[in-house]
């Protein structure tokens, strides 16, 4: 059992906060995602919860025990780092053993536990080879293993695909949520790519600027955003976010005028005639229909075989990004009517923040 | 088919144009160390004796067969071993100290750095007087003041512990130059491998053992290597502070060839000792090479 509980921590260089008091807790054996954009703090996060980095304020418990002042070797968690930070003198084995080594267990029960995390991870034939002579996906294995070898109460993982190329990413990608499923252990990942966090995540935790965003499923944080930070952030194609005006309400639906002046309807929500709205369109919510309220002409289209990506221009400041069947005979320059596939859309306040009501599933 | 013919055609053709432009300096350099080593073989089998123009022709191995069955000789190869492993000895540890101290984060640290590095722009002369004069002096020195206060009375350094005097005061010119080769180093060393080692329970020496030392270990080498190479001729300290003496006490090898040369102007016996001291110094460097060879695979 590990759970891991954050209370109003702090962080801050001299004057600068970057970390800006943040509440989190983090269940046993959850996969949890720290996402974000480069500088949003989720690193700093994870190096605090590491004990690499101090706390300024707040408080940090695991399993209920307070953490701020414990060494890292103590707080027992395991971490990955984003440059594998291998010993590049120790032999593998060596590198996976060190800290049984330090921590005085017995050599047989060192190479039995360093044989164990090998065979889960498939290194037993490198034992014996430095990091020199690995690949990077080894040398990632080799820096997963050393933090298996010590069964950690949570392992934490900083950014730690972002040296491999695009294939390998993928593969260790899910070699890791076999680890995870394989060990039933905590985890706490911190990423900059979406699209891991999305697959790997039981729970996504979504930073900016030193502050959660929000936190939630996956597919929580794809349908129902909760401010246009991560409506933006989550999803690839981007979501579609496009400024409107409400110009009627009824029981029924809502009807928006978008910019460029097309006007559409969706489900009903709380807003008054006159209010200024962000909607967000997800890109596959979108469709070519001759009798769509929306008309726009083709910038450019991408075709990637399983789909194709149209960017039409609406006449609102940015063009529509669509996603359509790769078969769609859509060409460029070509004027197009688009109509919404149901009324999967959000809308946000002029603060920024999603209007309460949004519905979690696409759908008639 | 012409693949492998164009790179050669190339390179020559290239050869070609850039050989009037090297060769000047190329031939430059080559006389200027090839001349005094000839010049040194060829003295060293002569009889050339400055007092007495009359003895000459040619001399066989007398020159070194007098030579090694002096006992000064050994006596100064055994000096020259003493100072150079013990300044080396010194250098590395105080250079290895003071390079994980600069190397952390504290209040005035550039200007200690400068301090630390000072040392390295007295000249040689100019440092040898000052801790003979200043410091070591027995009757006027700082340390003398110092340990006579203390209760311990003075310590005649240069007439008790010549060679000790004489090590202190070469280390502390060379400190700063292993100092700074290996700050440099310890800058390099990857941040997230000491981190990984603090998460692992890595403390103080064990930090030492696993991380600091094996990323010290080639720079360590070079340093070895590069002062070894100006530490054999150090000349100017001994001839300031002790001149050799008291009896033989520190003529090294280098301060034996200049006795030799410029005392008893024996040019041939002189010359002997300086092609022994090629010899010797290019054995010590065959084995640092070795070494560093050796660490360069990690």
């Amino acid at each position: 059992m590990s759970t891991l509980e954050i209370k109003q921590l702090r962080k801050s260089y001299g004057s600068a906060e970057i970390i800006k008091g943040i509440d989190l807790k983090i269940e046993d054996r959850e996969f949890v995602v720290f996402v974000g954009p480069s500088g949003c703090g989720k690193s700093t996060l994870l190096r605090m919860i590491a004990g690499l980095e101090e706390i300024s304020g707040g408080e940090l418990l695991i399993d209920g025990v307070r953490m701020n002042e414990i060494t890292p070797d103590r707080r027992g968690l395991a971490m990955v780092f984003q440059s594998y930070a291998l010993y590049p003198h120790m032999t593998v084995a060596g590198n996976m053993a060190f800290a049984l080594r330090l921590a005085g267990v017995p050599k047989a029960e060192r190479e039995q536990r360093v044989r164990v995390a090998a065979k889960t991870l498939q290194l037993e034939a490198l034992l014996d080879r430095k990091p020199a002579n690995l690949s990077g996906g080894q040398r990632q294995r080799v820096a997963i293993g050393r933090a298996i070898v010590r069964q950690p109460k949570a392992f934490l993982f900083d950014e730690p695909l972002s040296n491999l190329d695009a294939a390998l990413r993928v593969q260790t990608r899910l070699e890791i949520a076999k680890l995870h499923r394989d060990l039933q252990a905590t985890m706490i990942y911190v990423t900059h790519d979406q699209i891991e966090a999305m697959t790997l995540a039981d729970r996504i935790v979504v930073f900016n600027a030193g502050r959660i965003e929000q936190v939630g499923t996956p597919l929580e944080l794809y349908h129902n955003p909760a401010n246009l930070f991560v409506a933006g952030f989550i999803g690839s194609p981007k979501m579609n976010l496009i400024g409107a005006v409400v110009r009627a309400r009824t029981a029924q639906a809502l009807e928006l005028v978008l910019d460029g002046g097309s006007v559409v309807s969706v489900q009903p929500g709380d807003a008054a005639p006159g209010a200024k709205l962000t909607v967000g369109l997800r890109p596959e919510h979108i469709v070519v229909d001759p009798q769509g309220p929306i008309s726009g002409h083709v910038e450019a289209v991408e075709r990637l075989g399983n789909e194709s990506i149209a960017y039409v221009s609406i006449g609102a400041s940015l063009p529509l990004t669509v996603k359509l069947p790769p078969q769609s005979p859509v060409a460029l320059g070509e004027n197009l009517r688009l109509a919404l596939n149901g009324h999967a859309v959000s809308l946000f306040g002029e603060d920024g923040h999603a209007l309460g009501w949004t519905r979690p599933q696409a759908g008639g | 088919m012409s693949g492998p013919q164009t790179p050669m055609a190339h390179r020559g053709t290239k050869l070609m144009r850039t050989w009037p432009l090297l060769t000047p300096v190329v031939f430059l350099l080559l006389v200027w160390s090839i001349v005094p080593l000839l010049m040194t073989l060829w003295f060293s089998f002569q009889r050339y004796n400055l007092v007495d123009p009359t003895i000459t022709g040619f001399a066989g191995f007398d020159n070194y067969k007098f030579l090694l069955e002096d006992p000064a000789m050994l006596a100064a190869i055994f000096n020259e071993v003493v100072l150079v492993g013990s300044v080396l000895a010194i250098t590395i540890v105080f250079g290895v100290a003071f390079a994980i101290l600069f190397d952390q984060e504290f209040w005035g640290r550039s200007i200690a750095r400068l301090f630390v590095i000072a040392p390295f722009f007295v000249m040689p002369t100019v440092s040898a007087l000052i801790w003979k004069n200043l410091l070591m002096n027995p009757v006027s020195g700082v340390f003398a003041w110092i340990t006579t206060k203390l209760g311990f009375g003075a310590i005649d350094w240069f007439t008790n512990y010549p060679m000790a005097g004489i090590v202190i005061i070469v280390a502390w010119q060379w400190i700063p130059f292993a100092t700074l080769i290996l700050l440099t180093a310890m800058q390099s060393l990857d941040r997230e491998q000491m981190e990984a080692a603090r998460m692992d329970a890595a403390r103080g020496p064990q930090l030492l053992r696993f991380v600091i030392m094996p990323h010290l270990a080639r720079p360590i080498s070079i340093l070895l290597m590069i002062e070894t190479i100006f530490l054999l001729a150090i000349f100017a300290e001994i001839f300031i502070t002790t001149s050799g003496g008291p009896g033989d006490a520190t003529t090294t090898l280098t301060y034996l060839i200049y006795l030799r040369a410029l005392v008893n102007f024996d040019v041939g016996g002189a010359s002997a000792g300086g092609v022994l001291a090629i010899i010797l110094a290019n054995i010590m460097a065959f084995f640092l090479v070795r070494t560093i060879a050796r660490n360069v695979n990690i």
